[in-house]
């Protein structure tokens, strides 16, 4: 255990190190770094508007007011965000493959993952998260949640296990590359397809949906279920913790990984 | 000690003829062919042996070095690397080896080169000593006090070798795997390179595996060759063997490639 926890520290460290020298290489290009972070802030700032004018017409969606989709949002907004931070790396994986830069990674003692991510830290998406951070202080002083320790408690859960989810899914993305070569576009249905429609309550979307997303890709364990008990829809407290169950889905996620890693084929010379 | 034994690989490629209609064709339709990279290579290297891989172009040199380092995992046979097998004890195999590919940058290419050691630092977790030791050691024997300042991205191709070569012998490994050094490197680089790599193997005892198609390289490093063509060792012996009184190094591989029609 000791033994483990000194690893788990080590891997930190270096981690740390990466983004180190990954902002250090940013900062050589600071106008395009700039540009993409604005670029991202609005981007995002758009669907934040699509819900608002949307309000303006219908004051409610299936029973939810306004500020409880902004909540929901926001916190589905700020999980994908500290997910694209940490495993956005995934989205360039591709070419590592094809090229066969993969094969520096492989030839250093350290885990796979940590250094795939490590070497391509997204700051950038500072844009984002500043966005996702704004508006998640707007839907909290707005919506009549009542706020109390169990309440932030869930909501510290679901930001936790909606991040795993997100980093999951990312996993998946780059484990497929060392079967097709690049990267697929259909997995962004469940990446940023995901946190469009996230937007709502999945509840919204009728049964099958929900059952797709509680057994599948565990959407709604760190949206649907968690909002009910934040909106005082149901006083079960398994809801509280019912978005740390989606933790489990990095398990799958690994073991794809790990059975890519064995047909990786690198490339000539 | 590195032993390999009867090891198979082979590749499925993808084949097609030029054009635009063609590629629709194979989009639909594609026609594979099995290239066999490896077939039944064996060979044994002995701790402080310096060893030149040669062989043409597709002869199989990358991909047995990749085995041997852990990247790929071999279709069949037995590998083994100091006890270890490579493809399946990675972390621990590749914190004694140093891998050098002479097409492929490990260095990050943004920051000054002093930054990506101290990154390989963490990663192969390097005691404070030792660091501080080698890299005075490499900065010294590569000539590397005013490149290690600068980034990756402004260094000439010869400097950038030199930075790559020391960045894989930052955690002194016992064992050194160089996949073609010397490509592209101008006179005076390739010989400061050879020299290093001689006078590595003479103090630390490091057990050299080179591959490259420049005859000198080998005539200046290794005593050892083993000539691979279409994926079978052909010839395992000195370079005196192979040498016919004073004929050209260049003369005597080119013979012995048309020899062994490869």
């Amino acid at each position: 255990m000791v033994i483990r926890m000194e690893r788990l520290k080590h891997g930190l460290k270096l981690y740390c190190h990466y983004v180190s020298i990954s902002i250090k290489s940013m900062m050589q290009y600071k106008t395009s770094f700039f540009l993409t972070a604005l670029g991202q802030f609005l981007v995002s700032f758009n669907v934040f508007l699509g819900i608002h004018f949307m309000f303006l017409r219908f004051h409610t969606v299936n029973g939810f007011t306004y500020s409880e989709v902004l909540l929901c949002f926001s916190i589905v907004l700020l999980e994908f965000s500290v997910a694209e931070m940490i495993a956005r790396g995934f989205d360039t994986f591709s070419q590592m493959v094809r090229t066969g830069s993969f094969d520096t990674i492989l030839v250093r003692p350290r885990n796979e993952i940590l250094q795939v991510l490590g070497s391509k830290f997204e700051l950038t998406r500072i844009g984002r998260m500043l966005q996702a951070t704004i508006v998640f202080l707007y839907a909290v002083l707005h919506c009549n949640v009542g706020w109390n320790f169990a309440k932030v408690m869930t909501v510290i859960f679901m930001i936790v296990g909606g991040t795993a989810v997100f980093s999951g899914l990312f996993t998946v993305y780059a484990a497929f590359c060392f079967f097709t070569l690049d990267g697929l576009e259909f997995m962004n249905v469940f990446t940023d397809g995901a946190r469009e429609f996230g937007k709502y309550p999945i509840g919204i979307y009728g049964k099958k949906m929900l059952l797709f997303t509680t057994f599948v890709i565990p959407y709604a364990l760190v949206q649907y279920y968690p909002l009910l008990y934040l909106t005082n829809r149901t006083d079960d407290v398994i809801n509280i913790l019912i978005p740390l169950c989606a933790v489990f889905f990095l398990i799958p996620c690994y073991a794809f990984w790990k059975f890519g890693v064995r047909h990786y084929k690198s490339s000539g010379s | 000690m590195i032993t390999m034994e009867n090891v198979c690989k082979s590749y499925k490629v993808a084949k097609r003829n030029a054009g635009f209609k063609a590629a629709c064709k194979a989009f639909f339709h594609r026609e594979y062919e099995i290239i066999n990279a490896l077939s039944d290579v064996s060979f044994t290297i002995n701790d402080g042996e310096m060893v030149g891989y040669i062989g043409p172009n597709g002869a199989g040199k990358s991909s047995t070095i990749k085995i041997l380092s852990g990247i790929l995992t071999p279709d069949s046979g037995t590998v083994l690397v100091d006890g270890r097998i490579p493809y399946q004890d990675r972390i621990n195999h590749v914190s004694n080896i140093g891998v050098v590919f002479g097409q492929r940058s490990q260095l990050w290419w943004d920051v000054p080169v002093i930054d990506s050691f101290e990154l390989l630092r963490d990663i192969y977790s390097i005691p404070g000593n030792l660091y501080k030791n080698n890299v005075e050691e490499l900065t010294e024997l590569l000539g590397l006090q005013e490149l290690l300042r600068s980034p990756a991205r402004q260094l000439s191709l010869g400097q950038r070798m030199r930075c790559e070569i020391a960045a894989s012998l930052i955690h002194s490994p016992k064992i050194l795997f160089l996949d073609e050094p010397t490509i592209g490197l101008d006179a005076v680089s390739k010989i400061a390179v050879r020299e290093f790599i001689k006078k590595q193997n003479e103090l630390h005892g490091t057990t050299v595996i080179l591959t490259t198609h420049d005859m000198q390289d080998i005539e200046a490093l290794s005593k050892r060759i083993i000539l691979v063509g279409k994926g079978k060792i052909l010839l395992d012996g000195s370079l005196e063997e192979i040498k016919k009184g004073n004929a050209n190094i260049d003369e005597t591989v080119a013979e012995l490639y048309r020899s062994f029609e490869i």
